[in-house]
């Protein structure tokens, strides 16, 4: 008689019961990444409450220290970036407009280039074009940054101030970081919008300065204004909130912190386009 | 005919009570370092907790400075239990206590040493860095950190760091002072500066508020604090020991106590 009849799986009562091994082991993969998921969740949506939290009761507190940061921080990844954001836009209305014309061309159709531009930079690459910079140039930055000042034992000693860490480290850069992503997006979408007509005139395209401006204005409805701030705060928002979150929320050692980096620039990047596609299917249903 | 007998003033209120204490290590709060602890400090004391290096001595400091709470037990900081009333309504009288970390006193890396001063005061005051420059800087000379004042702190030795840790925790002007193994590393010449100075913080004659500090200070060596008019206490073992005044420890026999005192069984 096999003794091993009816035993269950250390720690997975029941599962033997499925036969395959392979289907319990899918199933016992399945069952923790969801947890994982869950408790990412958890703690992203309590981390967000007590940030925002914080901002609303606390806004007028210590303003002589933190609002400077405020400023700071816009400076750091909105001002210190134009000059990449102003090349990248260059290239996105080239390229936007170079894949459009060919396209358009072909069916007679060069009255929907402006509508192409709105519908392609200003809907959806303008805001996930800037928080791919800003996440690449200060949101991996802000890991290593409060990972560091965590392994050192500097949050234990603000709480030892009586300095909130919340309130002095992360504040200052999810405001900072959804204003800087959104002043940024502008700018990518107005180069774009002028590297796009210039692209045109350079390819001969029978397009008239006032016809492109025209096609733009149609193609607008107000609603893209809307969702253009909406997208790109909430990009700001996630990217700070993420990267904060994976350098200060739990206790890292040296060696961890290139590895919280990379979670949070993956992480960020999926919450990001999840966000978007939500939108997305938001406006189209 | 002779005057009435002046009434006794009322015994000061403890500044901190410790009563069945059972403390967990910071970074797990899983571990229990300490168990069954019962401390009380009055307020003009001068405690030295002695303990081997990872005997607790940092998480014990850590619960008492309410950093980390207590897994269970009662804890009173200048007689409001620290469970109950809420983190906001605490607050002025958490900043009554100041800390000195050891291992080089974590300062803000990124900051000057003069930012690193100003930085709980602006915090705390509301004002910009320049509104505490005359208190920063009238630390900075009693502290001897003035040529330092415009480096950052990443770039400091260790002695400096120490000191510039303990002038930031001055900023507030504390009443009780915890200090971690402040003199860990430190070379003879140094140790004396630090004797010196905190007998001056603990008798009120140091600047800028000249007003005088309950003092606790943690270390794994024993020798530079035997002084009169000092309260000792020892963890071994996770146990809590109270010795007493300096003269108890000269008598102690146990093992571990002069062990702490350089003595080698």
């Amino acid at each position: 008689m096999d003794q091993d009849v009816g035993k269950t799986a250390p720690g997975l009562p029941g599962l033997n019961s499925l036969g395959d091994p392979v289907v319990a082991s899918a199933l016992v993969w399945a069952g923790q990444w969801i947890l994982q998921i869950g408790s990412l969740l958890r703690g992203l949506i309590a981390f967000t409450l007590i940030i925002l939290g914080i901002v609303f009761t606390r806004w007028e507190r210590a303003s002589a220290v933190i609002h400077p940061m405020i400023r700071n921080e816009i400076r750091r990844a909105g001002i210190r970036l134009v000059p990449i954001v102003a090349l990248i836009a260059f290239c996105l209305g080239f390229v936007v407009i170079g894949q459009a014309v060919a396209l358009l061309s072909q069916v007679g159709a060069q009255q929907y280039t402006g509508t192409v531009m709105v519908t392609v930079v200003i809907r959806e690459l303008g805001p996930l074009v800037t928080a791919l910079l800003v996440l690449a140039w200060v949101g991996t930055g802000t890991v290593i940054e409060l990972g560091n000042a965590r392994t050192r034992g500097e949050i234990e000693a603000l709480e030892a101030l009586g300095i909130d860490p919340i309130h002095y480290l992360v504040v200052p850069r999810v405001i900072g970081q959804a204003t800087a992503i959104f002043s940024l997006t502008v700018y990518l979408v107005l180069i774009s919008l002028l590297s796009g007509y210039l692209f045109a005139f350079l390819q001969d395209v029978p397009l008239r300065p006032g016809q492109y401006l025209d096609q733009v204005m149609i193609a607008l409805r107000w609603e893209d204004f809307v969702l253009l701030a909406f997208k790109s705060i909430c990009f700001g928002g996630i990217i700070a909130v993420v990267t904060c979150y994976e350098g200060l929320a739990r206790p890292l050692r040296q060696h961890e912190i290139a590895e919280a980096t990379t979670r949070a620039v993956v992480r960020s990047l999926v919450a990001c386009v999840l966000v978007d596609a939500f939108l997305l299917l938001y406006l189209l249903v | 005919m002779t005057a009435p007998p002046s009434p006794q003033p009322p015994p000061a209120a403890p500044l901190l009570e410790m009563i069945g204490v059972t403390v967990v290590a910071s970074r797990n709060p899983a571990i229990i370092r300490i168990e069954n602890l019962d401390w009380t400090i009055q307020p003009g004391e001068f405690w030295v907790v002695g303990g081997p290096p990872d005997s607790g001595k940092t998480d014990l400091l850590a619960t008492a400075a309410c950093l980390s709470r207590p897994m269970r037990g009662r804890h009173r900081l200048f007689g409001q239990d620290t469970r109950v009333v809420p983190t906001e309504q605490f607050l002025p009288d958490r900043l009554r206590v100041g800390v000195v970390f050891a291992d080089g006193g974590r300062l803000l890396q990124q900051l000057t040493v003069t930012e690193n001063l100003a930085l709980p005061w602006c915090y705390h005051h509301n004002c910009s860095f320049d509104a505490a420059a005359d208190r920063v800087r009238s630390l900075l000379a009693a502290h001897g950190l003035e040529f330092l004042a415009a480096q950052p702190c990443h770039r400091l030795g260790r002695p400096w760091r120490q000191r510039v840790a303990l002038a930031r925790a001055l900023m507030l002007g504390p009443d009780l002072l915890f200090l971690d193994n402040p003199t860990g590393g430190l070379n003879p010449g140094q140790i004396d500066w630090w004797m010196d100075w905190l007998d001056r913080l603990h008798t009120g004659h140091a600047p800028p508020d000249h007003r005088p500090i309950t003092l606790v200070v943690a270390t794994d060596d024993l020798r530079p604090w035997c002084r009169p008019g000092r309260q000792f206490a020892i963890l071994h073992q996770n146990r809590w020991r109270l010795l007493g005044n300096s003269d108890k420890l000269a008598d102690c026999t146990e093992l571990a106590v002069r062990e702490l005192l350089g003595e080698r069984s």
